[in-house]
């Protein structure tokens, strides 16, 4: 008896001594959870964190590789919104493009996940390669693709098409056009947007519990679009927002196909992109100064409009 | 499951659906399938006017051609493979291995000082592309020596974001209790992820290999910028020096037969991880 209340009271004062220890000790007491986070979080400061300070800091200098950099404060920044009429040609045509193919792709990607989810499971997978499989082919090769079908002569499928059907007279020049470069480059880039969000949907429908959608036909739910609003949308939240998060870093970062398909630069800059303007300052001019501040707009542009989706389809805390 | 089907409802509505449903996939395919043709057509099909969607005389002259056009070159094209095989390979594998380790104490150690503030940089870092640290990564690479080696090509895609978050929204669900049971036993921390939390994790592992084979396979940034040597480049550069450009019609053949050899190792890891991958994905949500 004696001896089971000494076990207790040692066992209180043991809590005790655990519950507030001071920091140091806890974090000797955790020493292998660090020794397991170590190789990630050592490549991820090496690679992210660190980088992200450093773009932040040699934005405000002029810097060639060559000479160290130097000091300019705002300089930069200043030549980039006044002085820099490309610059805010490629931040139209990346905001023109994002505009469309993030809400447009995101909705897509929904619908159709939607859609799937209504058919018997066994054909689900078929339909599930045709939407995804754009989505995780090379940009570079499929770029190969498009330009045969939108090719400016008349061996273009599509100019050979349509001409065939008389909605032209003759070949169109689809991807040296300004009128028609930015239209292709959405074009396809919503084809290729069915991807890491488009699954997370899927399964995320998968996942609602059948006990929700019969709690919502007593509770006088009777069509498919009432059980979508009232019952699917609200339980997939975590989803939606995860699908949201990739979506706006995808189609701000549009790259690849714009210089493969439009070329860099493109016909009067009209396919010219923030990413393109980046690539052109840092890697072909070597202003890295002037191509990091174009890197922190960025930046800031793709945080900034995730903190503003976290705001809407984040639970509050 | 639920068993809410179009076709078991048997209503108009649903069987329209049903019908644009499949006509849009098609459409969806369609470019593939006409990249396919192109790949196995003769030269004369290549130059038809009209030209057709389908190959009628299918050849393998485009890939045996492949490996001419780049013999001339100081580079062969199984060079290009081989680079792009050792690098996704390495960032496959390397960042199985840091991932899940990292994912480990995030999700099952609570009591971690600053875990939480770490998982939120983690989540931060989703928020942006890594193209926006390219510079000084870069200026890294210069710095450390490792501008032309497989290292710059490997290194910063081991430590994925996307793919930690993952693994440890999918371990968040696995029950404690399991690990309870190993402490218990005696059990130390290494023997208890060894034995039990990866294997557990697999599906997770899955979803990690796909998502990050699609990005290093398909990667064309990092060679052209962190290697100047053409030996040291991958498939993606091939393609865009295969052509002269992409309206260069007197090698249509070989380029498309690059490009196809290029999506394929693709499509066949999304169907061989498929079932695995959405296992993952239902836990991909975030709380915002």
């Amino acid at each position: 008896m004696s001896e089971v209340i000494a076990r207790t009271s040692t066992g209180k004062k043991q809590k005790a001594a655990s519950l507030k220890p001071g920091l140091w000790a806890q974090i000797v007491r955790y020493r292998m959870s660090y020794l397991f986070l170590a190789p990630f979080m050592l490549l991820f400061i090496m690679f992210t964190v660190v980088p992200v300070f450093t773009a932040i800091g040699l934005s405000f200098t002029y810097y060639n590789i060559l000479e160290s950099p130097r000091w300019v404060g705002l300089l930069n920044y200043k030549t980039l919104f006044v002085n820099d009429d490309i610059f805010l040609k490629a931040v139209g045509n990346t905001l023109k493009f994002a505009v469309i193919t993030g809400p447009v792709g995101y909705c897509m990607s929904f619908v159709l996940a939607w859609l799937i989810h209504q058919i018997p499971h066994k054909y689900r997978f078929f339909y599930t390669l045709c939407f995804y499989t754009p989505a995780i082919t090379s940009g570079t090769a499929v770029a190969v693709v498009w330009a045969y079908l939108f090719s400016g002569d008349r061996y273009g499928m599509i100019n050979s098409w349509a001409i065939r059907l008389g909605i032209l007279d003759e070949p169109w020049l689809w991807l040296k056009d300004v009128k028609t470069i930015l239209p292709v480059l959405i074009l396809v880039s919503l084809w290729m947007s069915m991807g890491v969000g488009f699954l997370a949907f899927l399964a995320g429908l998968a996942n609602v519990s059948r006990e929700m959608y019969e709690a919502a036909t007593i509770d006088g739910v009777k069509y498919r679009w009432q059980e979508l609003w009232y019952v699917t949308l609200p339980a997939m939240k975590p989803q939606l927002l995860f699908g949201a998060v990739l979506t706006i870093v995808s189609s701000l970062q549009v790259f690849d196909i714009s210089v493969a398909l439009a070329g860099n630069p493109s016909t009067l800059y009209a396919g010219h992109v923030i990413m393109t303007h980046l690539n052109d300052y840092a890697f072909v001019r070597f202003e890295m100064g002037y191509a990091a501040a174009i890197a922190v707009v960025l930046f800031l542009l793709m945080v900034g409009l995730n903190r503003f989706i976290f705001n809407i389809l984040g639970d509050k805390e | 499951m639920n068993e809410s089907s179009i076709v078991r409802r048997n209503d108009w509505s649903g069987r329209i659906l049903f019908l644009l449903l499949t006509l849009f996939g098609l459409l969806m395919l369609a470019p593939l399938v006409y990249l396919t043709s192109t790949a196995f057509k003769p030269k004369a099909e290549l130059f038809l006017f009209p030209p057709r969607f389908f190959v009628m005389n299918p050849t393998l002259l485009n890939f045996t051609d492949l490996l001419s056009v780049t013999e001339s070159s100081l580079v062969p094209f199984s060079r290009y493979i081989f680079n792009s095989i050792i690098v996704a390979g390495s960032v496959v594998i390397g960042g199985i291995a840091i991932g899940s380790m990292a994912a480990y104490p995030l999700s099952k150690h609570k009591g971690m000082p600053f875990g939480r503030l770490i998982f939120k940089m983690i989540i931060l870092a989703l928020m942006f592309a890594p193209a926006v640290t390219q510079i000084p990564q870069y200026l890294v690479m210069t710095e450390l020596g490792m501008m032309n080696t497989y290292w710059a090509l490997i290194l910063p895609g081991l430590a994925s974001p996307i793919g930690l978050f993952l693994m440890k929204q999918f371990l968040d669900q696995i029950p404690d209790a399991l690990l309870e049971a190993a402490r218990i036993d005696g059990a130390n921390e290494v023997h208890t992820f060894r034995k039990i939390i990866f294997p557990l994790l697999q599906p997770a592992v899955a979803t990690y290999a796909l998502f990050s084979f699609i990005a290093a396979w398909n990667d064309s940034w990092s060679a052209s910028v962190f290697t100047t040597s053409d030996q040291m480049k991958t498939l993606p550069f091939a393609i865009m020096s295969i052509s002269g450009g992409v309206n260069d019609i007197a090698r249509a053949g070989a380029m498309a037969a690059s490009s196809f050899l290029m999506i394929i190792p693709t499509l066949v890891v999304f169907i061989v991880t498929q079932r695995k991958v959405m296992e993952t994905m239902a836990h991909s949500g975030i709380k915002g």
